[in-house]
């Protein structure tokens, strides 16, 4: 369109278009100058280390690094025999640096994670190298273990030699590359975090559900009591936000116990028995509760907001033109409660989902989660690669369940407020 | 039409929302079947509780509604068959034109094409055919008003109550609805209760207007008669323009009292004054007070013209008459009005018979 109408000047000869963007440059400047410390404060805060996780997660380089010649040679083998002099004294090569360097042990850890049986085989070669003859490394090697001899754990080192891999996603689902190359899931009895995911969305899924059960009438009768009353009960909704979480969860550990208060409740109203007091902690009940009364506020808040713009005239209306309060409610009222539901429904599967700090305390064995895994290999193996694995596993579920909640709800149907 | 004279009757109802100050005390209103009936008053007046306990949002502290002859207190709103149109018109957002009317018809289970039926017509009586797949989001506000009457009526509703429907819409659209509703009440006959606080809006639209105030019907009655003949000096000052005298009577005889003022003393007609020495309002209207009156008239007295402005089709002049320096006369702009020059002295003339002697204000 711009290209047919005549260009105009403005008074010193300059097109109008180029002094306009000359004008509104100035302000884009400033704009982003205010701008400027936020981003750079999220680019640390945010891009970076989730950079620096995805990156963790499929980093393989330390084994790449330690045996470059092995790899090298490696190169012209098929994989199907034993490999020959040439991988056999790269790998004496490589492996005289690392005695010298004494990072032989890091390398023995590593290759037992691809292959059992690596530990004792290279603290033997590790003694025997200091006796090794000139040439026919192949030979001497072989005659230290018979396992050397054996073309599996070739193949085991081999499959170390990509500088990238995928196989902490693989064992976050407790699955693996085997021998043959193919991807197999492990034994029965030692899939634990399939489980763990599982149970990470089942909770989430019934926090939710409860959460909104809870929160709706509160949200409605927020939303249309009369303003004294509303502030206060809009208070006790807030209070909780205004407690420490760790407090908050603790108070329920005192709440919950075998000998706490809920259960003395219990005995007291002859409910059970005094022997015979259920376990409300250290379970799946535990996390529940707690996670429940911890996230209620992130669903009463949407929905009370969203209600809160519902003119009560409108159920006056449903009612005058003959529906029973039911009807009104269930064809007015509830649809135009949905952009509310959405939002406080994705908000407390998304908080629930990652939760950490509420199932470590009051969930037990049976009531942890995915979150709790990711912090044991944080903070006890040390195994941050596989952490961050299951964290990106994590995020990438999440972002699955908002896709799908724009394609099923649209995401412009949310209010938060 | 065999129209029943007490189709809607309220029978000494009450209500009070806290149990201290009455909102609506003693009201005693008959509504004839088929009857545009308006209630008017200012804010807080209790004219939309009034509705409200006519459609079933609130329940009378005391006394009885009747609807058909039905006591209706203890009947819930959905039960009641009234239509109504809200204020804000409350469609339903989510729906679409169509669904907003086909709403009242489902819960009655009327089977679809039947449904269907009523919606065109209902839609055709409003001038909103095509419009059944519009969302309400899509309408001007003239258009939805215009469905939530359609939505109204469309399940036939013996009765319909209307919540000041006119109040967000601007003045030329809410003259031409008024003329709209107006005459979809004349065609289909049904009874309508209007609330508003709009003067003009009552007396172009009713048959008979209610005027509230302070919880009371102050005067019931036609337009013309409310406008004409106002029973106290509240409804002479809410309807139309009303120029006051405030005295003492002094002699009254013949349907005719002397009323007299700080410095002169005027004729009026005895409305609410019993006799002599009672205080009272004589309340005028500006356009039967003349200028230079040709014929003979019992008032005739100076004034000093204080402010001339020019309204189109009429001008407005302020004069100081009798101690009252805002006595407003209406002119007609037709005539050479050579006189009306502002500090101009001027004869002011009217008849008794329309200087109301109403209770003081």
């Amino acid at each position: 369109m711009s290209s047919e109408t005549k260009k105009i000047l403005t008074t010193d000869g300059i097109p109008l278009e180029v002094s306009l963007k000359k004008a509104e440059k100035k302000n884009k400047i400033k704009a982003f100058l205010l701008v400027a410390p936020l981003l750079f404060f999220l680019i640390i805060t945010y891009v970076f280390p989730i950079g620096d996780m995805l990156f963790r997660s499929i980093d393989d380089k330390m084994v790449t690094q330690m045996l470059p010649k092995t790899f090298k040679a490696m190169e012209n083998w098929d994989g199907q025999e034993l490999p020959d002099e040439e991988v056999f004294a790269a790998f004496h090569e490589d492996f005289i640096k690392l005695v010298e360097d004494k990072r032989e042990g890091k390398l023995s850890t590593q290759l037992n994670y691809t292959k059992n049986g690596f530990k004792s085989i290279i603290k033997k070669l590790r003694r025997a190298s200091k006796k090794f003859e000139e040439g026919n490394y192949k030979e001497q090697i072989m005659a230290v273990h018979k396992r050397w001899a054996d073309v599996e754990y070739w193949r085991a080192i081999q499959r170390r030699a990509p500088e990238f891999t995928g196989q902490k996603y693989l064992k976050g689902m407790d699955m693996y590359v085997n021998e043959e190359g193919k991807i197999v899931s492990v034994e029965e009895d030692r899939r634990i975090h399939r489980v763990l995911w599982l149970r990470t969305l089942e909770i989430a899924f019934f926090v939710t559900v409860f959460c909104f059960l809870m929160a709706y009438p509160i949200a409605h009768l927020l939303a249309t009591l009369p303003m004294k009353y509303s502030n206060l009960l809009m208070i006790c909704v807030l209070l909780p936000f205004w407690t420490s979480l760790l407090v908050r969860t603790a108070s329920w550990m005192i709440l919950l116990q075998q000998q706490g208060i809920v259960n003395d409740f219990f005995v007291g109203i002859g409910l059970v028995a005094d022997d015979n007091r259920p376990e409300m902690m250290y379970n799946k009940t535990g996390s529940y509760v707690a996670m429940t009364q911890i996230l209620l506020p992130f669903m009463v808040l949407p929905l009370y907001s969203v209600m809160k713009t519902i003119s009560p005239s409108l159920m006056r209306a449903g009612k005058s033109l003959g529906g029973t309060p039911f009807v009104a409610f269930w064809k007015v009222y509830f649809p135009l409660t949905i952009p509310g539901i959405g939002a406080g429904c994705l908000l407390v599967f998304i908080l629930a989902i990652g939760y950490y700090i509420t199932p470590a305390l009051v969930g037990g064995a049976s009531g942890t989660l995915i979150s709790n895994q990711i912090a044991f290999h944080m903070k006890s193996t040390l195994d941050w690669s596989f952490a961050s694995a299951m964290g990106l596993m994590l995020l990438s579920g999440v972002l699955v369940i908002y896709w799908l909640y724009n394609k099923i709800v649209g995401i412009d149907n949310i209010k938060l407020g | 039409m065999a129209s029943k004279k007490d189709f809607v009757k309220f029978d000494k109802v009450d209500k009070s929302y806290d149990g201290k100050v009455l909102v609506v005390k003693d009201l005693q209103l008959d509504i004839a079947e088929g009857e545009f009936i308006t209630m008017l008053g200012p804010s807080g007046s209790g004219k939309t509780t009034c509705l409200m306990m006519l459609a079933g949002f609130e329940t009378p502290t005391n006394g009885e509604i009747y609807l058909d002859g039905k006591a209706i207190s203890s009947i819930p709103p959905h039960k009641r068959g009234i239509g109504m149109v809200f204020q804000n018109y409350a469609l339903f957002p989510h729906m679409t034109v169509y669904e907003n009317l086909a709403f009242p018809l489902r819960v009655r289970k009327i089977p679809k094409d039947e449904a269907d039926k009523k919606i065109d017509k209902a839609l055709s009586m409003v001038s909103l055919q095509g419009f059944a797949a519009r969302m309400p989001g899509q309408l001007s506000g003239g258009q939805q008003q215009r469905v939530a009457v359609a939505r109204s009526l469309v399940f036939d509703p013996q009765l319909v109550l209307m919540d000041e429907p006119l109040g967000a819409l601007d003045k030329n659209l809410r003259e031409s609805m008024q003329y709209e509703i107006k005459h979809i009440h004349e065609s289909i006959g049904v009874t309508v209760v209007y609330v508003t606080h709009d003067q003009s809006e009552a007396l172009t639209m009713s048959n008979r207007i209610a005027v509230f105030n302070d919880g009371k019907v102050q005067q019931l009655s036609s337009p013309d008669e409310l406008y004409e003949k106002p029973v106290n000096s509240f409804v002479a000052e809410f309807i139309g323009e009303n120029n006051t005298f405030g005295g003492e009577v002094s002699d009254i005889s013949g349907g005719k009292c002397k009323v007299k003022l700080a410095n002169a003393e005027i004729l009026a007609n005895p409305i609410s004054v019993k006799g002599k020495g009672e205080r009272t309002t004589v309340s005028l209207r500006p356009e039967r007070a003349l200028i230079n009156p040709s014929t003979k008239m019992d008032n005739l007295h100076k004034g000093k013209i204080e402010e001339v402005i020019y309204h189109g089709d009429h001008t407005r002049v302020r004069i100081n008459l009798l101690g009252n320096p805002e006595f407003i006369l209406k002119v007609p702009n037709s005539s050479s009005n050579l006189d009306i020059k502002l500090g101009n002295e001027i004869n002011i003339g009217w008849n008794s018979d329309d200087a109301r002697a109403l209770d003081p204000k």
